[in-house]
């Protein structure tokens, strides 16, 4: 199963790195977000410093149904889900390689949007113990349940409109947790961030867990 | 035409074993109760009217069409209890080319023929026979032509090494040398121990392979004639049964897209 995950990201990633689809497309969407948040709270700028956990996690969430998405269309082209089921990959070992796959470009997202906020909005980043463990189970847990919704919409003709239906509202306590984490990080009150860390980390586990079990029938089905 | 078979070796399990099978697409019978038996290294051709149903008796025989009524079993795996057990076992070339376009033909052979846990001189080996050694190897499949990336799909396949070769329309989108490779990949699959079932509208070069010929039309396969060595005994003339047509869908079932 390992083995199958890692040949998977393997080929997912250099999917990634040679049609620069996420640099060339993901990335730009996520700043340009960031942007536009900036323009319509500018003339607060009190609020728009309250916000910049949230805006920050909105903006990784709707950067990160791109990449999910791409994700699975690239499986359903030309017959390549049929070539996958036919290729003796563990079921499991593909979840788990799409899911490391998103993660690793949903972590470089993260740190690219990071710095953006740094600079658009001028936050100071502080209690990083706090914002690393954040950003580790809360980009677990959107690509454990993103990949999880995005087999179960890949055979469907209105997927790319479905997934958002889906998921954005599975991925509401992430949201909320990471918000309430990072929140508490660049507060100066680390110790109230890391329950939500807690909670996240087993949203991510269930998922990966159920990911594990059923990503097969779901694949068979889509 | 149909033409007395002689009596199969005792003790030899055959390759494929279908006995009145069904499989359905939504609710239409794309197969409406076939019965074939493909013994080890045999070529049998499939031939019929478009929509007949050979894709779908290709695509069941590799455990990915449902087989729902009627006995199925392939390489001694029954596809009603246990489908996925056989499919790492079949090379199945389709229509589709189930290739990366972003990926190189290097990246895509190899990825597949990692996943079939090939041995990296398969990889070289089924590049080299089909043409994509040179230039080729580093080329985006997305910049190929169609015949290119038929060649590219079956060098996936030969590194794969399957037991069992489904092959649709093999020939389809490639050129004279392209077509002697695969005549010369299906000769030395089954000369290796493999197995291969293939469809195919282009009967002279394909008859030359086969050793069996069936005609699958209404979703019924009749077997027409056993040809002995390949390319010895002349089939008798295409065209369904008598009467194949006549097999109606079942009531309110609608056409396969």
């Amino acid at each position: 199963m390992i083995r199958d995950a890692l040949l998977v990201a393997g080929k997912d990633l250099r999917l990634e790195a040679r049609s620069r689809v996420a640099l060339n497309q993901v990335l730009p969407f996520a700043l340009l977000v960031l942007v536009l948040f900036a323009f319509a709270l500018d003339p607060d700028r009190g609020v728009l410093e309250e916000a910049t956990p949230g805006l920050y996690w909105v903006a990784v969430l709707f950067s990160g149904l791109l990449a999910l998405q791409r994700s699975f269309a690239v499986e359903a082209a030309d017959g390549n889900r049929d070539a996958l089921r036919l290729s003796g990959l563990d079921p499991a070992g593909i979840y788990l390689g799409k899911v490391a796959a998103v993660s690793v470009q949903l972590l470089a997202l993260e740190v690219l949007l990071g710095v953006g906020v740094v600079v658009l909005y001028t936050t100071e980043l502080d209690g990083w113990p706090l914002l690393v463990a954040t950003v580790g189970v809360a980009t677990a847990g959107i690509a454990a349940a993103g990949t999880l919704y995005g087999v179960v919409a890949a055979g469907l003709r209105v997927r790319e409109t479905l997934l958002p239906l889906l998921l954005l509202p599975v991925l509401a306590p992430v949201l909320i947790g990471s918000t309430r984490a990072f929140e508490a990080a660049l507060g100066g009150t680390p110790s109230e961030g890391w329950p939500w860390v807690g909670l996240m980390g087993v949203f991510a586990l269930l998922y990966v867990v159920a990911g594990v079990l059923g990503f097969g029938p779901l694949l068979e089905e889509a | 035409m149909e033409t007395k078979l002689p009596d199969r070796p005792t003790g030899a399990a055959p390759v494929v074993h279908l006995r009145g099978a069904v499989a359905l697409l939504g609710r239409f019978p794309a197969l409406a109760g076939v019965d074939l038996d493909v013994d080890r290294r045999r070529t049998v051709l499939l031939r019929g009217p478009n929509g007949a149903g050979k894709t779908t008796l290709l695509r069941t025989l590799a455990g990915l069409v449902p087989v729902t009524d009627g006995e199925a079993v392939v390489l001694g795996v029954d596809l009603r209890s246990d489908a996925r057990a056989v499919r790492h076992r079949v090379g199945l070339l389709a229509h589709a080319t189930g290739l990366y376009d972003d990926l190189t033909v290097t990246d895509n052979v190899r990825f597949w023929a990692r996943a079939a846990k090939a041995r990296p001189d398969d990889v070289e080996a089924a590049m080299a026979r089909l043409g994509l050694d040179g230039r080729l190897a580093h080329v985006a499949v997305g910049r190929l032509s169609a015949g290119q990336r038929r060649r590219t799909s079956l060098a996936c396949l030969v590194a794969r090494r399957p037991e069992l070769w489904l092959l649709d329309e093999p020939h389809a989108g490639l050129d004279q040398d392209g077509r002697d490779t695969v005549d010369q990949l299906v000769r030395d699959a089954t000369a290796s121990g493999a197995t291969v079932v293939l469809s195919s509208h282009e009967l002279d070069r394909s008859l030359e392979l086969a050793d069996e010929v069936v005609t699958i039309a209404g979703g019924v396969a009749h077997r027409d004639a056993d040809l002995g060595a390949p390319g010895r005994v002349e089939p008798g003339p295409a065209g369904p049964p008598d009467g194949a047509h006549e097999r109606a869908p079942a009531p309110g079932a609608e056409a396969p897209s």
